[in-house]
């Protein structure tokens, strides 16, 4: 069970109609890749988040598949377009079955 | 390599105005409200040594210098949300947080600008870890933190959060004079087979490079700081012992008297200068 695990997003909380809004996720973990070994030689088991996915108004806007050599603390930032005021939910998918979530409103005017 | 290559490589040089040069537009703005000082008057006991204090932040890379313009992208501000959580956490056998007897960390502001600092008590010069520690083992009836532990140094970053933009003011006089006289004398002392001197390197060499990376002045005020190289918070200890093991000296102890009477005087080259840690460094 990974440990200390935040997700956290930035979103603008507001734009206008079908303008291009910057926005960056980060979610702690350590992302452990599988390869590493403990101090008395034994593998740590893989550990990582394995997917991300971020929708708006139920529209996938970006769906990522994460391997194991991506770092500790996973950062997307992309763009998106927003033609109306909505939210985005974003979503990350770990090894063990966890599933974390984060939402953010945006208002278009 | 001929006369005319050497000067125009020469040529080239000035044409490329270095990363430290005085720049008007030169800005920090810390999450769109908080200014940082990047440059200040050199304090009166510097007695000339630096013409002015210049911040660590202005010799980095542009890169590594936008991501201490916002929280979101500054990896040592995860480190300060762990120190929230514990803040919260009740430690010891009394059963007490640091917010039982401090409210919110944000009413510690005013507290890292002024540390290493005298404590008429114990009659000791405490730096923030000594502080911190005498509260888990007076307060809370907790053991203490280790110097450079990671709980520490979690805490450490996230009271100087609350206190970035402040300028440093640690005092110099009275009761540790005799203190940050010993500072000064080590800060001038060339140590190891190398023979260099914190000031060869921070106070002669600003802004030229040691192998690949730009000297500062080495002034304290961001730490701790997010290393690249290390991709953890640094203490200033540590920091400190890696500078003198580079000179190939024996080094002083984390959290000894040594590094704690180097600590202060250090810090006191930087008064004036804002508390910008966590900062984020190569």
């Amino acid at each position: 069970m990974a440990e200390n695990v935040k997700p956290r997003v930035k979103v603008p909380s507001s734009a206008s109609a079908g303008e291009t809004v910057q926005i960056k996720t980060l979610i702690s973990h350590q992302m452990e890749s599988g390869q590493r070994r403990d101090a008395d030689g034994n593998v740590i088991p893989r550990s990582i988040i394995n997917r991300f996915v971020a929708t708006f108004n139920g529209e996938t806007v970006i769906d990522v598949v994460i391997e194991p050599a991506v770092s500790t603390n996973p950062y997307f930032e992309f763009e998106a377009k927003v033609p109306e005021s909505g939210e985005f939910v974003f979503t990350w998918y770990d090894d063990d079955g966890s599933v974390y979530e984060d939402t953010a409103s945006i208002e278009v005017s | 390599m001929t006369t005319r290559t050497v000067a125009a490589l020469a040529l080239a040089g000035l044409l490329a105005a270095p990363a430290w040069a005085e720049d008007a537009e030169e800005r920090l703005l810390v999450n769109d409200e908080i200014e940082i000082t990047l440059r200040a008057p050199a304090p009166e006991h510097l007695d000339g040594a630096l013409p002015e204090i210049v911040s660590g932040w202005v010799y980095r890379s542009p890169e590594t210098q936008d991501l201490q313009r916002d929280d979101f992208d500054n990896p040592g501000i995860l480190y300060v949300d762990q120190a929230r959580e514990v803040w919260n956490a009740a430690l010891g056998s009394e059963g007490k947080s640091c917010a039982s007897c401090h409210d919110d960390p944000e009413s510690m502001r005013g507290v890292r600008p002024v540390y290493p600092k005298w404590d008429e008590a114990k009659g000791e010069l405490q730096s923030l870890e000594m502080q911190i520690n005498e509260c888990l083992t007076d307060q809370m009836g907790a053991e203490a933190w280790g110097w450079d532990s990671d709980d520490m140094k979690n805490m450490t970053a996230l009271l100087a959060s609350v206190s970035r933009g402040m300028p440093i003011d640690v005092a110099i006089d009275g009761p540790v004079q005799d203190i940050w006289e010993r500072g000064r004398e080590m800060y001038y002392t060339r140590y190891g087979q190398l023979e260099l001197s914190c000031a060869s390197c921070h106070e002669q060499n600003y802004g030229n490079l040691i192998r690949a990376d730009h000297l500062s002045q080495g002034h304290t005020n961001g730490f701790p700081v997010y290393r690249f190289s290390t991709t953890a918070l640094v203490s200033q200890h540590n920091r400190f012992r890696g500078c003198i093991r580079d000179t190939r000296a024996e080094t002083f102890a984390i959290g000894s008297d040594d590094l704690l009477a180097l600590e202060l005087y250090v810090a006191s080259r930087g008064n004036g200068l804002s508390v910008e840690g966590p900062a984020v460094r190569h």
